[in-house]
């Protein structure tokens, strides 16, 4: 089975101190993070399973800046066999749909059963690329996958809907799934992977390579603009308990008590 | 006059909440661009749905169909393809859902028609159209432009935007013959998978511990077990703590979880990612106890506080303990 995974190299920001930049239309990454998408890991490992049972080759592509190398290698140390990087300066300030338009030019040239992404980017969170690039490529599609099987030429996949419902779905090879977190557990990288990884060629492919135009990709060939970046409003004004832990917790067992909890 | 389409969604009979939600707010932007708010739902034995539709709609649009009855991306994909491209509505509105993620864009991909996806508020300012999104686990938002075009299609986040009841509209229901002449071979829905009933009904519980990522590692798993017991509380978990299996499926909160409404939640190490906050936002009493400051969940807490979890959870735990003695 020849799989493609997609990858996005995105900022960690659960844990980080984020400010927006002065243009307003962005924040500042500098101090930032930077890894693999949370979706985009658990895709790669059902890649790389998925190849261990069934034989035939992992490609892991991103599309982004020379950065997106260290998540390249990791991927190739966790079982990809090939790596290959979208870059630009045109390509820059793409949106879901731009990047799956230049997913779609570098996917169409190459032999594949299977394409997989994540369910979203921790990042933008468009939860969009994906199906826009089954659709570019005119192969069917399921979002949001938490089980794959194969027989013959046909994959059968539980998708996630709400309130932990699933839906059973078939579709014909050629297709794209989606993946759902928890499908599956990411592997840690090996010594011996790392070593191996190192020496193997991440190919890179611009915009001449991939015969796009400029209006194409980028902010021209995008459906959104950024306007401006703000701090989200709050629905209940939040009151903070100040102390020390011993002070603070005092206070929350005085509030639980007043209010009957405890 | 145009029209500006709000797509139903429903799942074994039912009618999705979001769809209300979503006729709410296109209520107030037909009315603000002067279109007609037409509600569309693709179904077999739709006749019921469409009735309820009407009340929030000037028009409903039903299309029946027995390959329409259950969702498959690409037989809804045919029929609204075809109804976009020949009724030219000026915006398609769906919920940000299992449903609408599966077929926005692939729908606006081939009508060559702009799309902005998980939408928290969206506006017509002049001709252009303008969305607010959240990025970053809910940390920052970002205002944006869609493209110009002559039809865009949005899904919007579910519970966003409230239902308002109001007055009946007593909307025109008509129905149009289903394009659709043959099976699709190549994409099919086969069954619902229902998820096993849990061990314990968290939905029910009136004190609930949820935990997330920020607990780190399984070792400490036993003293928010702890800290749960000693308040006579149920331990439930954001989908991270699932994912590696620290605890069953059932103890999720949030879209793909439960959505659950204690009189107290207290909320260790969890960000408020909104996939979280859409299951425990309405809860009575809700602290949280997280490290950093600008955490999307100090915005639907009433008491926060900003520490590191492994120096309050101990403590708070022998507090309790103390104040529950001296109670008894
Ligand atoms: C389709 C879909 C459905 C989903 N459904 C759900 C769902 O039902 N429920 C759900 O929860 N999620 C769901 N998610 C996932 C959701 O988007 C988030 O990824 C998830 O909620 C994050 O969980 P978390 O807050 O535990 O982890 P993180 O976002 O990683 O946050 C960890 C937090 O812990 C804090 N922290 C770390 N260390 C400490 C410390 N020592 N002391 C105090 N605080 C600390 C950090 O500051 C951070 O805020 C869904 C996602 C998708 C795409
Ligand atoms: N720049 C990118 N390079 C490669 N894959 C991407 C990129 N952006 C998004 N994807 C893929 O599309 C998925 C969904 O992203 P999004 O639609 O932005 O939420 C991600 O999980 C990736 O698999």
């Amino acid at each position: 089975m020849e799989i493609i995974v997609c990858i996005k190299h995105v900022p960690e920001t659960a844990e980080a101190d984020i400010t927006i930049d002065e243009s307003g239309k962005r924040i500042e990454v500098e101090d930032l993070v930077f890894d693999i998408n949370e979706w985009d890991d658990y895709a790669l490992e059902e890649a790389v399973q998925l190849k261990e049972k069934l034989g035939g080759s992992v490609t892991a592509m991103t599309v982004g800046s020379e950065e997106g190398d260290s998540t390249l290698r990791k991927c190739l140390a966790r079982g990809a066999d090939r790596a290959i990087r979208l870059t630009d300066k045109a390509f820059e300030g793409s949106d879901g749909y731009a990047t799956a338009k230049i997913l779609h030019r570098a996917i169409k040239e190459l032999p594949y059963d299977l394409i997989l992404t994540g369910a979203q980017a921790g990042d933008d969170g468009y939860a969009q690329v994906g199906v826009t690039l089954a659709e570019l490529l005119g192969v069917p599609h399921a979002t949001m996958v938490k089980k794959v099987e194969f027989s013959g030429d046909q994959a059968r996949v539980n998708r996630e809907l709400e309130g932990g419902l699933e839906a059973v779905i078939e579709m014909k090879l050629p297709a794209l799934i989606t993946i759902q977190t928890g499908i599956n557990e990411p592997r840690y990288v090996s010594i011996m992977g790392i070593r191996k990884a190192k020496s193997k060629e991440i190919k890179v492919l611009g915009l001449k390579e991939l015969g796009l135009k400029e209006d194409e990709v980028g902010k021209a060939g995008s459906w959104m603009t950024v306007e401006r970046m703000f701090v989200p409003p709050v629905e209940k004004e939040v009151e903070i308990l100040e102390g020390t832990s011993d002070e603070v917790t005092t206070k929350i067992t005085d509030i639980l008590r007043a209010k009957g909890l405890i | 006059m145009t029209e500006l389409f709000v797509l139903a969604e429903h799942r074994q009979g039912e009618i999705r909440d979001v769809t209300f939600e979503l006729l709410t707010k296109g209520k107030e932007l037909a009315k603000k661009t002067s279109t007609d708010l037409t509600a569309i739902v693709l179904g077999h034995n739709a006749g019921n749905h469409a009735k309820r539709l009407a009340d929030h709609a000037k028009r409903v649009l039903v299309i029946e169909d027995p390959r329409l009855e259950n969702f498959n991306s690409e037989a809804y994909q045919m029929v609204l393809s075809q109804l976009i491209s020949q009724r030219k509505p000026s915006l398609t509105l769906m919920g940000h859902t299992a449903f609408g993620v599966d077929l926005a864009p692939s729908l606006a991909t081939e009508l060559n028609l702009p799309l902005a996806t998980d939408c928290v508020d969206l506006d017509f300012e002049g001709e252009t159209l303008t969305v607010i999104r959240q990025v970053y686990g809910g940390k920052v938002n970002v205002k944006a432009r869609v493209r110009k075009s002559e039809g865009y299609i949005v899904t919007i986040r579910p519970a966003t935007f409230e239902t308002e009841e109001g007055t009946p509209l007593g909307g025109k229901i008509v129905t149009i013959e289903s394009p659709l002449s043959e099976d699709i071979e190549y994409k099919r829905f086969i069954e619902y998978v229902q998820p096993p009933a849990g061990e314990v009904d968290i939905t029910a519980a009136d004190s609930l511990i949820g935990i997330g990522r920020g607990i780190k590692d399984a070792d400490n798993m036993p003293m928010m077990e702890e800290l749960a017991a000693t308040l006579g509380g149920v331990l439930v978990c954001s989908r991270p703590i699932v994912d590696k299996e620290w605890l069953p499926a059932d103890r999720q909160v949030g879209t793909s979880g439960k959505t659950v409404k204690p009189k107290l939640y207290i909320a260790v190490g969890i960000s408020g990612a909104f996939q979280h906050l859409t299951g425990m936002k309405n809860s009575d009493l809700i602290i949280a106890i997280n490290k950093d400051p600008k955490a999307p969940i100090f915005r639907v807490a009433d008491y926060g506080v900003v520490e590191d979890l492994f120096k309050i959870v101990p403590s708070l735990k022998s507090k309790i303990s103390e104040a529950r003695e001296a109670h008894t």
